[in-house]
């Protein structure tokens, strides 16, 4: 990344221009011609710094109340196969191998679970624990009970 | 929210195009017109049934660190520890959750480094053991939500 990238970034991590020429409008603000702000995001795009351009719903404002942290116990050999395999479910939207604390903390493998209601959650941790078969030893549910900070992950400008 | 808006929802999450008028080649695509599109997605960003619209980066592939750690808070001292975790400009998210580790947080540093220090002065602060779990391997991130 370098500064150029850097300028796209800080002005588009919180949205397109919402115009008729969404890039052009960009080029114009930063300066620069509008064939080189699409080859940079192209380039950011290939390169999976930017993992995708479009729409980001509200989950609450489409119904899906119902989030939850779920943390499961798999044998660290079978961790890739498996992960892979949660992590392709359609209610899973992150998915990653996390390090255990023995013996309090168990859990190595960690998924948030969206759903309408907690009986859909519920529903869903079963086909989860069927997918695991004899290799889920553990898990638990942390649902949310309140945010107390977010500021999002965002790149700060350079002066 | 009506048909058309969870059409756009529902096709609009990700292949944004790249190219001069990207509003007209979806519009286009969706059978609708592109002032319609532009003037539907301005109002779901307002009403908040969208909370952006634009590139999603990864941006821990952009250099920095990120870590996610739990507190075991006893009952009792859960809002002073709040208060402590939550004035690190370090900590970017801070969740209550329903378990004995009720306090979920993510670090966003420049460097490890950073990550290790914040942490320490996190336990030293507030005499609590902080658990550090860092992902290991991502498989997914990501999701269609259906509308």
């Amino acid at each position: 990344m370098d500064e150029l990238d850097r300028k796209i970034i800080t002005a588009t991590q919180a949205g397109l221009p919402l115009v008729k020429k969404p890039y052009a409008a960009l080029a114009e603000q930063l300066g620069i011609d509008s064939e080189t702000v699409k080859q940079r995001l192209r380039n950011m795009l290939d390169k999976g710094q930017i993992r995708r351009i479009g729409a980001v719903p509200n989950h609450y404002k489409l119904g899906y109340m119902a989030n939850a942290m779920s943390v499961w116990n798999v044998p660290d050999d079978k961790i890739k196969e498996l992960g892979n395999q949660l992590g392709a479910l359609p209610f899973v939207s992150h998915c990653y191998e996390r390090p255990r604390f023995l013996p309090e903390w168990p859990y190595n493998l960690f998924a948030m679970l969206h759903g309408k209601s907690r009986e859909e959650v519920a529903d869903k941790v079963q086909q989860v624990v069927k997918l695991l078969g004899e290799y889920c030893v553990g898990y638990e549910l942390l649902y949310s009970k309140q945010i107390l900070k977010k500021t999002g992950l965002r790149l700060k400008a350079k002066d | 929210m009506d048909e058309t808006d969870r059409l756009i929802i529902n096709s609009l999450q990700g292949n944004f195009p790249i190219c001069d008028r990207p509003y007209l080649e979806v519009a286009q695509q969706l059978g609708i017109s592109e002032d319609e599109l532009l003037s539907r997605l301005q109002t779901m960003l307002d009403n908040r049934t969208l909370t952006r619209f634009g590139p999603m980066y990864d941006i821990q592939k952009l250099g920095g660190s990120f870590s996610l750690c739990a507190i075991r808070v006893p009952a009792e001292r859960f809002e002073e520890v709040t208060e402590i975790v939550n004035a690190f400009p370090e900590v970017a998210h801070n969740y209550e959750r329903d378990h004995e580790f009720n306090m979920w947080y993510v670090l966003a540093t420049e460097s490890p480094e950073q990550i290790t220090h914040t942490n320490q002065a996190i336990e030293a602060r507030t005499g609590l053991k902080v658990y550090n779990m860092p992902k290991i391997q991502e498989f997914f991130v990501g999701l269609h939500f259906q509308a």
